[in-house]
């Protein structure tokens, strides 16, 4: 290997990869039969994490960043002046490879500008992915970004190889897709996206007749918006989410707050700050539409358009309709513990395995792990002291806030400071 | 009223069950369970040392299997790698506690020594999970990789099977360097090893010696990568200490200060 060239190419072209948010190595099952390399389990593993303190868990990178397209929100856009460069197929397959037997990594993360045309780009990431997995016995991870426009037959082959396929929607409204890239077609994101959902829910009904079936994309696809560079609502970034994970079955979708890279009056400006907070309150509501059985119209509305940045919306939809509270800790069904701010998912299983055996107390809560501080203004348990008082929503509000911090206080605080 | 007992095992897990085992047999009233070199400071207590039964081990163990569920069994192996001072009490509370009953207890959260069980269990389980991102293999000039591994409990044990089935087409060693013992894989099975390294293990020339040729550039490569995967404007010291906590440092290629 010729290490000073690849190390050069290696900084390029992880440098580009990185406004990819996705770094996720779970939820496939590939086992490791006949002595072969590796193993994923279902279970992701971060080997890392960067200074900013996202997971590195695969090695990710561009094939290249020449490409054919100018997207006003993207660093490797045609008219940048950047240093270019490319990988050969075989260089990225012995990198993989020895990253991952160092136990660096989980596998691989393969994304590509696009040269020439979009069917062109996706045969060189196939066959990344087939060298891998034929010539190595490689059976790590593998996640290949489907290039928007590619064909339905290399969709099928790709997901023979990969775990997870994604194309990255970037702009959450198709107006927002006009503005910003105007040679991309709203159509090419979607195909893709189509032709692997037919072929996992076809993958999904054949392997119940047929044990053999060659498994296709194991970990699902997934997608990434960018938020904050076009005005799109809260309430239209997540209701675009929720069109993609009820019609697409998306595993997850990424919200990536929007880094200035470039003066361009469609964009917010250089040095305008990242909206991580704004980037954080999305998540936390995806993982209410997730996990905790919230509707999103529950969380926003023609009323509520945009997510409250004082509290978190699970706290914030609670305040909104005191009629549901208190709840009866010891009574409550799952669905019910589930809405109460300040308890989690993991504290709504202990709770539901603790009470079997005895009545709960504010004390037994406390030690389970339940936030105190926030869920005692809407539960009822088996001690006298709960909260009587109607307080209100705005009291109670107030009440939370004075005891409580938050990491992101300051960003918000409307007060003045004097120094 | 009844003498209280402290009992001295010999650190192994069978140990701690025999003392199980003891405790039923003779009835006894037990204020402390300690590991060997352990000074007892119930003073009021009367010591015992535990001799280590095998088949007496065994019985506790089938017993307690029997009522308590996988989960409440794994916690409590778990808890017992902990080495935290204490743990061993905690576990016979746990064993009393389930065989009082006569069934599975551990979902009791609101039982302090079932929580505690739990939240060690939890911690162990997490240094389990670290270890397994944080090993980093260098290759060595016989192709073995090698990693060395300091971590807070004593993973090793429950480290095995994911290492052994990931890589099972290399030979590899990961060392606990606090321990002093080691996992060795010879392509074909897992074994307990014992080193005794020289004095200046780690320095550039014994590098240069043992390692690869090839072994220093794919360092240098990950650490570029590690680099150039950060978003600078982004950058978060505090969450990114907290994920990778200062401890595991020493043995990550990408925190390594050397050749820089």
């Amino acid at each position: 290997m010729m290490f000073d060239r690849i190390k050069e190419k290696l900084e390029i072209l992880a440098d580009a990869a990185k406004y990819d948010v996705s770094c996720s190595s779970s939820g496939s099952k590939r086992s490791n039969k006949n002595k072969g390399l590796g193993n994923s389990d279902g279970m992701g593993i971060c080997h890392s994490y960067t200074e900013d303190g996202r997971c590195v868990s695969l090695l990710k990178i561009l094939l290249t960043n020449h490409c054919i397209f100018d997207c006003a929100y993207c660093v490797t856009r045609r008219s940048n002046d950047i240093k270019r460069a490319a990988f050969k197929v075989q260089e990225v397959v012995d990198l993989t490879i020895n990253f991952y037997r160092r136990n660096y990594i989980e596998g691989l993360f393969l994304s590509s500008g696009i040269f020439k045309n979009a069917d062109f780009t996706m045969e060189r990431l196939i066959q990344v992915a087939k060298k891998l997995r034929l010539e190595e016995n490689f059976n790590g991870y593998i996640h290949l970004k489907s290039i928007p426009g590619t064909s339905d037959e290399l969709m099928y082959e790709a997901g023979l190889y990969a775990d997870r396929l994604s194309v990255n929607i970037e702009i959450p409204t198709v107006s927002g897709l006009k503005k910003l890239a105007p040679e991309k077609d709203h159509a090419d994101f979607i195909k893709p996206m189509e032709k692997v959902k037919n072929e996992i829910m076809q993958y999904n009904s054949e392997k119940k007749i047929i044990k053999s079936t060659p498994k296709y994309a194991p970990a699902g696809q997934s997608t990434q918006m960018i938020v904050g560079a076009t005005g799109e609502s809260d309430r239209e970034i997540m209701l675009s989410a929720n069109h993609y994970y009820k019609n697409y079955n998306m595993k997850r979708v990424y919200y990536s707050g929007y880094v200035p890279i470039r003066n361009d009056p469609r964009l917010p400006s250089l040095g305008s700050q990242v909206p991580m907070l704004r980037e954080n309150r999305l998540y936390q509501t995806d993982w209410l539409m997730r996990f905790y059985g919230f509707n999103v119209n529950e969380l926003l509305n023609q009323q509520f358009p945009n997510l409250d940045v004082e509290v978190d919306p699970k706290l914030s939809w609670a305040l909104r309709n005191p009629q549901h509270f208190p709840v009866d800790i010891n009574r409550a069904e799952k669905e019910t513990l589930l809405r109460i701010p300040g308890i989690g998912l993991k504290s709504v299983s202990k709770i539901l395995n603790a009470r079997k055996y005895r009545k709960l107390n504010y004390d037994h809560l406390k030690a389970i792990g339940v936030a105190l501080n926030r869920a005692r203004y809407f539960i009822i348990c088996d001690s006298r002291g709960w909260e009587t008082r109607d307080l209100g929503s705005a009291k109670i509000k107030s009440l939370i806030l004075r005891n409580s911090v938050g990491k992101f206080r300051k960003e918000y605080s409307s007060q003045l400071s004097l120094f | 009223m009844q003498p209280t007992t402290s009992l001295i095992y010999d650190g192994t897990f069978n140990g701690l069950l025999s003392g199980i085992f003891l405790s039923y047999e003779e009835k006894l009233q037990v204020v402390a369970i300690n590991p060997p070199g352990l000074a007892n400071e119930e003073l009021f207590s009367e010591s015992l040392e535990v001799i280590t039964d095998k088949s007496k081990a065994d019985r506790v163990w089938k017993a307690f299997k029997k009522i308590a569920s996988p989960r409440g069994t794994n916690a409590v192996y778990y808890a017992y790698l902990s080495e935290e001072p204490g743990i061993e009490l905690e576990i016979l509370k746990y064993f009393q506690h389930t065989f009082h009953y006569k069934k599975s207890i551990d979902g009791d959260f609101a039982n302090s020594h079932v929580l505690k069980i739990a939240q060690i269990a939890k911690k162990v389980s997490r240094e389990k999970h670290r270890i397994e991102a944080f090993v980093r293999f260098q290759l060595t000039k016989d192709n073995i990789y090698f990693a060395k591994i300091e971590p807070d409990f004593n993973v090793l044990p429950i480290i095995k099977k994911h290492f052994t089935t990931r890589y099972s087409d290399q030979e590899w060693i990961i060392y606990d360097v606090k321990r002093k013992f080691g996992l060795y894989y010879n392509l074909h099975k897992t074994e307990i090893i014992n080193i005794d390294f020289s004095e200046n293990l780690g320095s550039s020339e014994e590098n240069r010696y043992f390692f690869d040729g090839s072994e220093n550039d794919f360092q240098k490569l990950w650490k570029s990568y590690f680099g150039a995967t950060t978003i600078k404007s982004r950058i978060n010291t505090r969450l990114h200490q907290q994920h990778v906590p200062r401890r595991y440092w020493k043995y990550l290629t990408e925190k390594n200060p050397l050749h820089n």
